[in-house]
């Protein structure tokens, strides 16, 4: 599952630290000695310690998202991928080229035309139309007037905002300005975006709109995606894999469902304990040992709880779990109970 | 006793002295250089000034008033009118003028320098911290204190009032493109740079157009003060508005000194409104959220 060659994945993050001040050099080697606390390294040596060892690879095509609380230092891992920020220590891959090896032309290239960008605050330049705002990474690039112009009415139309090119952002709503940071990351066409706490700042309808229509767009453009945000729902629902950050390291790396049902240290389990687990929870998990009637409906081991409420609810007594012919264990109304009873003492 | 009580009757530090030693020896070492720097200064405002003077009152008057309307309308097209006029009525108009060129001959030299210079002090924080002491000292400085060594290194006449306008004009531009730059949201910047703009990109089709409504209340501040020091540089013999107070004090000759100085209001009053209205001008023309 986690394959750690460059070349298989988009972007590829090998032990990334990041140390703000003047005297980061002592604090990397310190910390790569024995552990050095944010604290310490604050109180001793001035610096911020913004990233620790952090390693991750985003495979092609992936929403990996990165969740930690403000400081935790996600939103620095996000501008290392486009060298917005340089690293203390450790190497940045996208598509298997090192971006610290880059000139800056090529660097200039590489955010034009192969990454796109999101903001938190939209940082859509009030002094630009809309289709200037989405046709800026274009133009700086040197492209035609006319592709300029196909381009940003190509991505304003996939947010749903056709016909809007002339106007300028503060005309539009909050919601309608993010869509116009969504189309201008779009515009150049790129592989990889990268989103930085895109819908924190919105309403939470228009949140929730966004985030589907997001995904839908996600879905067909298929773009590798490096996600940030503080919000564990929207992780959950935007995520295929979820790495959870504290204090500039990453505790745990996994799918939404692995976050939730396995979480590896007591941070982790901590943040995901007001979530229900029974979203999350499948037919192997539920189902206990036991008799399973030769004529008791079988079900998929992937199957999740509404699947099997509802198969239970059609008469049947109980579920025989199968893993094509292999047989795991069977599903009844004692074991859905008991999955409900572990998740309601769990928070 | 006395000498305790009294110290200063007794001690005295020959600061003049040195002062004087220390401009000789820079007038001595770089007279060349010095005569050499005012001649683009001198033909520079002589044309301004030449311009200025080709245009008869009348079409300048009629032109003001067209420029005020499209500008901001009926208002300030009637203020320049008015204002215009009535210098001419006073008979101060060539008088004005020339003012008004040493004005905009100070303006444009510290546009030139200050702009860059604001620039440069917004991307280094080492830069503005030499910078800023020397733009407290220039601002608090007293305009006619300005004079002396502008008179020691340049001499008298209206080329040295253009040089001492600058100096004293200068320090808001300065300090307002710094700040306007300074106070441009950074994640707009980070945008640009996101998307693969170069930092002369960034500078030009950013920074510096969100900085535009500080920058150009930095210039409005630059010309009034061009203005009050166009009119203080007088007593260093430069030509125009300024002179005919000078000449009316010196004489008390209370009538020409109150057209000088009505013409001085006249005109302070114009060239304010119309830089305003330029600004706000721009600024309709969409500045920012």
């Amino acid at each position: 599952m986690d394959d750690r060659s460059p070349e298989a994945s988009s972007i590829e993050c090998r032990n990334l630290w990041k140390i703000f001040g003047q005297r980061a050099s002592e604090v990397l080697a310190a910390a790569r000695g024995g552990k050095v606390s944010k604290d310490e390294a604050l109180k001793e040596f001035g610096c911020v310690i913004g990233v620790a060892d952090a390693s991750f690879s985003v495979r092609k095509g992936e929403i990996f998202c990165i969740m930690g609380l403000s400081g935790s230092g996600k939103s620095t891992i996000l501008r290392h991928v486009n060298r917005l920020i340089e690293p203390t220590a450790g190497s940045v891959h996208v598509d298997g080229q090192d971006v610290m090896s880059l000139s800056r032309k090529e660097l200039r290239a590489l955010r034009a035309r192969k990454i796109g960008m999101v903001f938190q605050h939209m940082a859509l330049w009030p002094h630009k139309t809309i289709a200037g705002n989405v046709a800026f990474g274009l133009e700086v690039q040197g492209a035609e007037k006319k592709e300029c112009r196909e381009a940003a009415e190509e991505a304003l139309e996939k947010v749903g905002l056709r016909g809007w090119g002339h106007r300028y952002p503060d005309e539009l709503s909050g919601g309608m300005q993010q869509r116009v940071g969504l189309a201008r990351a779009l515009a150049a066409d790129p592989d990889i975006l990268l989103m930085d706490e895109p819908f924190s700042a919105l309403d939470p309808l228009i949140r929730r709109d966004l985030q589907d229509e997001f995904l839908a767009l996600s879905r067909k453009a298929h773009k590798t995606t490096l996600f940030i945000t503080h919000d564990l729902d929207e992780a959950m629902r935007v995520g295929h894999r979820i790495a959870v950050m504290k204090d500039g390291r990453i505790d745990q790396i996994g799918s939404p469902e692995a976050i939730v049902l396995r979480p590896e240290t007591d941070y982790v389990a901590r943040f995901v304990g007001s979530i229900s687990t029974l979203k999350y929870l499948s037919a192997s998990e539920i189902a206990s040992a036991g008799n399973v009637d030769a004529d008791a409906p079988g079900i998929g081991p992937d199957a999740t709880l509404p699947v099997l409420i509802r198969q239970l609810a059609n008469g049947a007594d109980h579920l025989a779990v199968k893993d094509g012919d292999r047989l795991i264990g069977r599903i009844g109304q004692p074991e859905i109970l008991a999955a409900v009873g572990r998740d309601l003492e769990r928070r | 006793m006395d000498q305790f009580l009294n110290p200063f009757d007794h001690f005295n530090v020959p600061f003049g002295v040195w002062a004087e030693r220390a401009l000789e020896w820079i007038v001595g070492h770089s007279r060349s250089t010095l005569l050499a720097a005012k001649v683009p200064v001198q033909s520079f405002l002589e044309f301004v000034q030449g311009s200025l003077e080709a245009i008869p009152p009348l079409v300048g008057i009629i032109a003001m008033a067209v420029i005020g309307y499209i500008l901001e309308g009926w208002r300030l097209a009637l203020t320049g009118l008015v204002c215009l006029t009535l210098i001419g009525l006073m008979g101060t108009w060539q008088y004005a003028m020339t003012t008004l060129s040493i004005v905009i001959a100070a303006v444009t030299i510290c546009v030139v320098f200050g702009l860059p210079i604001g620039i440069l002090a917004a991307r280094s924080d080492r830069f503005f911290r030499v910078l800023r002491p020397v733009l407290d000292l220039m601002q608090t400085i007293p305009s006619f204190v300005y004079l002396v060594p502008v008179v020691m290194l340049f001499g008298i006449g209206d080329t040295p009032g253009v040089i001492v306008t600058c100096f004293f004009a200068i320090s808001p531009l300065i300090r307002l493109t710094n700040l306007g730059i300074r106070e441009v949201r950074e994640d707009l910047v980070e945008a640009a740079r996101a998307f693969g703009a170069s930092e002369a990109r960034t500078l030009f089709g950013t920074q510096l157009p969100l900085a535009r409504p500080s920058i150009l209340a930095g210039l409005n501040q630059t010309v009034l003060l061009s203005l009050s020091m166009a009119v203080v540089a007088s007593m260093i013999s430069v030509a125009g508005l300024g002179r005919i107070v000078l000449e009316g004090i010196g004489r008390l000759d209370f009538g020409s000194a109150t057209v000088g100085g009505l013409g001085i209001v006249l005109t302070a009053i114009t060239v304010d409104r119309y830089v305003q209205a330029l600004g706000a001008a721009r600024s309709r023309t969409r500045m920012g959220a």
